[in-house]
């Protein structure tokens, strides 16, 4: 890889380190960055499919309440990395994926970490206004924003550091099953980021919404496009139907659906 | 003695709109949003007080605690830019109407962005990408990047204006039913299109062969007695598209079997085993650690 390219990589990096907190322009997600890394470092495809993949896996993945989900930036930029190294191109996707996992779970620590820098920070801003000095916050500001960058930047940086030879020696040393196995892993894993989903939306009310969509899906012409479509026009003709229905009665109509389904899947 | 008035340009609210991206920057464990938030509203306070100990006042009191969803906290930095103003202007409000309106709308308003947002639009348009990306197209990424930063940047614009113009009064327009219904539409949506990812991108196959039937002649192509050249490919097309079998043996696998039942039955099944296990307080990380383990020794038994 080329010195551009390493730099470029971790440019790249420290975006998605940046938007693993901010959570605004989505350079975080996998679709994103390994887009990106992908194309900085030649390998455009590649790196679009790794995205692909690992965008499926994380779908579900956001940081609420309780339930911390892993750190997609992390994983996303070290397995692109790992990915573009390992130079095995469409066959090392498996263990890519599989290598992202772990380092999902290691991002978190990062995280924590970083966000305990920043309660001295914050303090250093109150300084700051204590004086009057709002240029000083704006700078605490963006120091936190570069903080989080660095957090993936840096890990990156040593992975671009190690020789792709020993990355490609890793990788090859992988014995077979563990790379298929870790491929059909792959693929059910993705239930947990749906199940996580699930379990913060669902209510009595919306349980017959998800029965019909998960029938509809089976019928393979109608694209993902078309089933939102139907889906948002359900969810539309059904609130029109509540509210003129029940008049103003406006508690979210929940024990007026008779969904015996419904039911039993809450109590479970 | 009366003062001229004070009052926030448009341009004045682009630029605490375009700071307000950056609410998440300094998230801390102690006071978690509150620098970015005050980071988002310096331009408002430094054009409406003059006054040194003013500007300290300020500053100080939007470093208070703040935390919501990043892209609702801009109907809130609405109000509360309108609610400066008019303090600006002389008006009586306090530090602690300006801290409850915050601390009112930051809850509620925290439960309309998470299931919108994190929970149907990003897997939406998320899945969208993904699909076209897993076979390399580069539409897939662009389509995600550009329609998720117009859905963003046009939800932040536009609540930010329309509470900077209602002020204090949003709260009671707010509590009218609008953003229940919104929440209801986008959780119905998104249990919708859920269930449909659950179908189509769970995979789960099944390997072992349930039962090999030798077929009867007449059920499969003949492919010794079939013309010689092209006319055989021809003839074995039409009878495949009529309907034979290719091969003499009909193997069946235990996926078969399940796919007849209902596609997509098993995927399903083991949603609800992770629901159920996240509701047992399991870690997400132990349960997708756990389903590696299973993909892995499954594949070494023969099962998957």
């Amino acid at each position: 890889m080329s010195a551009i390219s390493m730099i470029l990589v971790v440019i790249v990096a420290f975006f998605a380190g940046m938007e693993g907190i901010l959570d605004e322009f989505q350079f975080h997600q996998p679709l994103v960055s390994c887009t990106l890394i992908g194309l900085v470092t030649g390998h455009l495809t590649l790196g679009i499919m790794l995205g692909g993949s690992l965008q499926m896996i994380a779908l579900g993945w956001a940081n609420i309440g309780a339930a911390v989900a892993p750190d997609i930036a992390l994983a996303a930029t070290a397995s692109a990395i790992i990915l573009i190294q390992g130079g095995q191109g469409t066959h090392g996707l498996g263990s890519a994926i599989a290598f992202a996992i772990p380092l999902a779970v290691a991002g978190l620590f990062l995280t924590m970490i970083v966000r305990t820098i920043t309660v001295a920070i914050v303090h250093f801003m109150d300084a700051a206004a204590a004086q009057g000095n709002s240029r000083m916050i704006d700078f605490w500001q963006v120091v936190c924003i570069c903080l989080q960058g660095l957090r993936i930047a840096i890990p990156a940086a040593l992975l671009l550091i190690i020789p792709a030879s020993s990355v490609r020696d890793m990788l090859s040393a992988m014995p077979s099953w563990l790379n298929e196995g870790m491929t059909i892993g792959g693929g059910m894993v993705v239930a947990v980021g749906y199940a996580m989903v699930i379990n913060m939306m669902a209510s009595r009310e919306v349980w017959p919404f998800f029965a019909i969509g998960f029938v509809v899906a089976a019928i393979s012409d109608l694209t993902l496009i078309a089933i939102g479509a139907i889906g948002l026009s359900l969810a539309l003709m059904y609130l029109q139907l509540d509210k003129g229905g029940s008049g103003n009665s406006g508690n979210g109509g929940n024990s007026n659906t008779g969904d015996p389904l419904g039911d039993i899947l809450d109590d479970y | 003695m009366q003062e001229k008035k004070v009052s926030l340009t448009k341009s004045d609210r682009l630029r605490v709109a375009w700071r307000s991206t950056f609410i998440q920057g300094s998230w801390n464990y102690e006071r978690m949003q509150n620098g970015g938030w005050c980071y988002s509203m310096i331009p408002a306070i430094n054009k409406l007080y003059k006054k040194k100990e003013d500007r300290i006042a300020a500053y100080q009191r939007h470093l208070e605690f703040f935390n919501t969803h990043p892209y609702v906290a801009s109907p809130v930095i609405g109000v509360t830019l309108a609610l400066e103003e008019e303090r600006a202007n002389g008006a009586p409000v306090d530090d602690v109407a300006i801290q409850g309106v915050k601390v009112g709308m930051m809850g509620p308003l925290a439960g309309v962005g998470d299931p919108v947002f994190w929970y149907t639009v990003r897997p939406i348009v998320g899945a969208l990408g993904a699909s076209l990306a897993l076979s390399g197209n580069i539409l897939g990424p662009i389509l995600f990047f550009v329609i998720w930063n117009i859905i963003r940047w046009g939800f932040m614009w536009y609540t930010q204006e329309f509470g900077y113009r209602a002020g204090s009064k949003i709260t009671e327009d707010l509590s009218g039913g609008l953003l229940q219904s919104v929440t209801r539409v986008a959780s119905m949506m998104g249990m919708f299109v859920i269930a449909a990812l659950i179908e189509r991108w769970v995979t789960i196959k099944f390997t072992p062969v349930v039962s090999k039937i030798t077929q009867q002649a007449g059920a499969y192509i003949d492919w010794d007695k079939l013309p010689k050249g092209a006319k055989g490919i021809q003839s074995a097309l039409q009878q495949q598209a009529s309907g034979l079998s290719l091969t003499k043996v009909k193997v069946t696998t235990l996926q078969d079997n399940l796919d007849s039942l209902i596609p997509g039955l098993v995927p399903l099944l083991l949603t609800f085993l992770c629901m159920w296990l996240l509701k047992k307080k399991v870690s997400p990380i132990v349960i997708i650690i756990g389903i590696f383990v299973v993909g892995v020794v499954g594949h070494v038994v023969g099962l998957l």
